[in-house]
């Protein structure tokens, strides 16, 4: 059957397609999709792992135990993960294993802009790299072949164009492999040094294979083109921009698989056109695998390093001109992402603001908590940093610094590699004070559960980790909960335990405003009469208020009426609906 | 069939609605036999940010993106967001657009203005706007939230779709709970 489909839900169609039985992941803009399409499927076990490390453990083991797995993560969670890359490198597999990557060049949602190429050749593994959907389905399932033959782990590895974007797709039926069994096997599984000198040369000699392989795949393919002044190697979305741009004009040699690369292939491509040209995105990968069979080729002269390329951006390079539409000579101004109407970030961040404290930051919604008029995070590095950072930024740092820093961190991002943090504070005593922003959800990838929402992946009730007692078990004895809806006594905890003479851990508790199970009470009145436009409830940056003829209007479509502004306003011009409860 | 590859941008403010534009789209596209690719924004942006999607039909759709000068029609559902993409389209291109006015927050804060007249001023440029106040449209048909499939109604005129067409894509594409609503959305932006 044809239908229109995501990249992401394309690649979960190639697992259940190809007989896969476990999933494991972390969600992470833009591979979050796969997972929860992967779940969709009855016969196909799918679950939110704690993190990445713990994701790609957990595919490993199901492809030990004989069961097709697999893992999916964004190019930052791969950092996370690496550690079990490197040697599952080593041990190969049982079943087939493939490990999803989603880059994200153009940093839509991420904090980096990491090519997560160089972990292909770093940990010398195959990887292959879709540039549709439909190759992101048909690549899924040639990945389990390769895993198998090969005995390796397979890299898929996605991008945010081919992640995002819905192509047509042919969807076949799901066919179960062989069946395989657990067998003890010391020498391949576990990993001392002993062990691990015999499969290093065995590594080495797979690579070699998959390089003849590579050869001779039809995913290599070469594409003819009339004029041989040029030819052009590219993949991924980079592929679409150069068929766009130049249609059929130069040769094209279209990889599929990214490493390892066909040497013969390149070196015969190369000598067939005048000029070698490599059209990819961030680094030049492939170019300086060119340069290191000693070809002479252009690649990042042409295209930069940062950010995505385009098909104008390619026609720009090697085919002419465009020509874009007209302007407005007129300054638009930017829109940037916001926080939410009733999100209960808001409030604590207000807080944190009016209190004038340094705050080390955490990856999440609340991220935005950073952008003005709030303004409040002074740091933000990746998921965990910020408890872990506190603790030396106190440690370490002027005396006074325990009184006046806290660390800020999602529920999820806390659960994810926060509580490692935490236990570090406990166990090497830092006078430390951690807001846990528990909003009961992972926010910003859309809405997933994770261990302390107490529902799983396929939304069936499970076991809820109580946050309270986790920090109490790895030695914080202060532990508070305050609703961040109410200012006054969020601003009261945080001075009482910035005070306190010991680490802290306070919560702030109230659900993402946008969950469907969420009541709100409708929204907040304004009194024109009563205003008098002192702007006080401008300096939380809701975007359902605003300033109109000098007073405060409130966008009914908007507003909650969460009733943060009106405990800013002195003069009673905001009010909650009367009416609502 | 037209085997040149068409290109239209729906563009708004996060959380408007414009992904079911664009899967309603898609399927009826798709239905008439095309190529097609619809590139969406997901994660942090999707946050009362700017947001785009493209949708591209033909013979043979390569890229997922459009890039400036290529969109044959910019959907907009606020009337900043419409200004913002003009570069996009191709000499002769049409802009639909929702007159709304959503303030974004550099207008909230106080440290930029939202542009006057702006419909007028694009129409200056030489492009065909089509402008409609959908917001009061989707409220007739008994929900603010319908200003998609009002915007998909005004749209429809500009497609050599049928009815039916359309029917069969909407009835696919929104939960059966609110289909009345959106088919009545949909009759008051195409009438």
């Amino acid at each position: 059957m044809k239908t229109l489909i995501l990249g992401n839900e394309a690649v979960a169609r190639g697992l259940y397609e190809a007989g896969c039985s476990f999933v494991s992941s972390y969600p992470g803009t833009p591979s979050t999709e796969i997972t929860e399409c992967a779940a969709k499927y009855d016969e196909l076990y799918a679950e939110w792992a704690p993190n990445e490390k713990v994701a790609m453990e957990a595919a490993f083991g199901a492809c030990l135990s004989g069961k097709r797995s697999f893992c999916a993560m964004k190019h930052v969670g791969l950092n996370v993960a690496a550690d079990p890359l490197f040697t599952i490198s080593y041990t190969g597999v049982n079943a087939g294993l493939i490990i999803g990557v989603a880059d994200d060049a153009g940093m839509h949602s991420s904090q980096n802009e990491q090519d997560s190429r160089h972990y292909a050749r770093a940990a010398k593994l195959p990887m292959l790299e879709p540039s549709d959907s439909a190759e992101a389905l048909a690549f899924a399932r040639l990945a389990y072949e390769l895993s198998e033959e090969y005995d390796t782990a397979v890299l898929l590895k996605m991008c945010t164009r081919v992640s995002h974007s819905q192509s047509v797709v042919e969807t076949g039926e799901r066919v179960l492999p062989a069946q395989k069994k657990y067998e003890k096997n010391p020498g391949k599984f576990i990993m001392m040094p002993a062990n691990a000198k015999k499969r290093h040369p065995q590594v080495e000699a797979r690579t070699r294979a998959l390089t003849a392989w590579a050869e001779t795949a039809e995913i290599n393919r070469i594409e003819d083109g009339g004029d041989r002044s040029c030819g052009i190697i590219t993949s991924s979305t980079c592929y679409q921009y150069v068929k766009e741009a130049l249609g059929d004009t130069y040769p094209v040699l279209k990889l599929g698989m990214i490493w390892p690369m066909p040497e013969q292939k390149i070196r015969s491509f190369a000598a067939s056109v005048d000029r070698l040209v490599v059209v990819e995105e961030l680094d030049g990968f492939i170019e300086d695998h060119c340069r290191g069979l000693g070809l002479e080729v252009s690649g990042k002269e042409l295209f930069s390093d940062i950010g995505e390329l385009s098909q104008n951006l390619v026609k720009e390079r090697l085919g002419g001109g465009v020509q874009a539409g007209a302007s407005l000579d007129e300054e638009i101004p930017a829109r940037p992402p916001v926080m939410c109407a009733g999100c209960p970030h808001r409030s604590i961040f207000y807080v944190l603001k009016k209190m004038r404290l340094t705050v080390l930051g955490d990856i999440g919604c609340y991220t935005l908590g950073a952008v003005p008029p709030l303004g409040a995070i002074d740091t933000t590095v990746c998921m965990g940093a910020s408890v872990s950072g506190l603790h030396g930024f106190v440690k370490a740092g002027d005396r006074e610094n325990a009184g006046r820093t806290v660390a800020v961190i999602g529920d999820s991002t806390f659960i994810h590699s926060g509580v490692t943090g935490l236990i570090n504070i406990a166990y090497n005593e830092s006078n430390a004070t951690v807001i846990i922003l528990d909003n009961s959800i992972t926010g910003m990838t859309g809405h997933q559960q994770n261990p302390t929402t107490g529902y799983n992946l396929k939304g069936d009730p499970c076991t809820k980790i109580d946050l309270e007692s986790l920090c109490h078990a790895v030695g914080i004895k202060r532990v508070r909960v305050v609703d961040p809806y109410d200012m006054e006594a969020c601003q009261s905890v945080i001075k009482e335990e910035l005070a306190a003479d010991e680490p802290s851990v306070i919560i702030s508790r109230r659900p993402c405003a946008l969950l469907k199970y969420v009541k709100h009470p409708g929204p907040i009145c304004s009194d024109t009469e009563k205003c008098k436009g002192c702007k006080a409830c401008m300096s939380i940056g809701c975007p359902a208020i605003s300033m109109v003829d000098g007073k405060a209007k409130i966008d009914a479509t908007l507003c909650v009426g969460c009733g943060v502004c009106e405990q800013l306003c002195k003069f009673d011009a905001l009010v909650k609906n009367p009416s609502a409860g | 069939m037209e085997t040149e590859t068409k290109n239209m941008m729906i563009v708004g403010v996060g959380g408007q609605g414009t992904l079911l534009a664009s899967k309603l789209l898609g399927r009826l596209l798709l239905g008439r036999g095309y190529d097609v690719k619809v590139s969406e924004v997901h994660g942090m942006s999707q946050r009362g940010g700017s947001v785009v999607t493209y949708v591209r039909w033909g013979g043979k759709v390569f890229s997922p993106i459009i890039d400036k000068g290529q969109a044959d029609c910019i959907l907009s559902f606020e009337l900043l967001e419409a200004a913002r993409y003009t570069e996009y389209l191709k000499p002769g291109g049409r802009i639909i657009v929702n007159s709304q006015q959503i303030n974004p927050m550099p207008v909230i804060a106080g440290t930029a203005s939202y542009p006057e007249s702006l419909a007028e001023k694009l129409e200056a440029l030489g492009i065909d706007v089509d402008a409609l106040d959908a917001l009061s449209l989707a409220e007739e048909a008994g929900n603010s939230k319908a200003v998609n499939l009002v915007l998909m109604g005004r749209l429809s005129r500009h497609f050599d779709f049928t009815e039916d067409e359309w029917m069969a894509a909407i009835e696919h594409s929104v939960p059966p709970k609110f289909l009345e609503l959106n088919k009545k959305a949909f009759a008051l932006g195409r009438q």
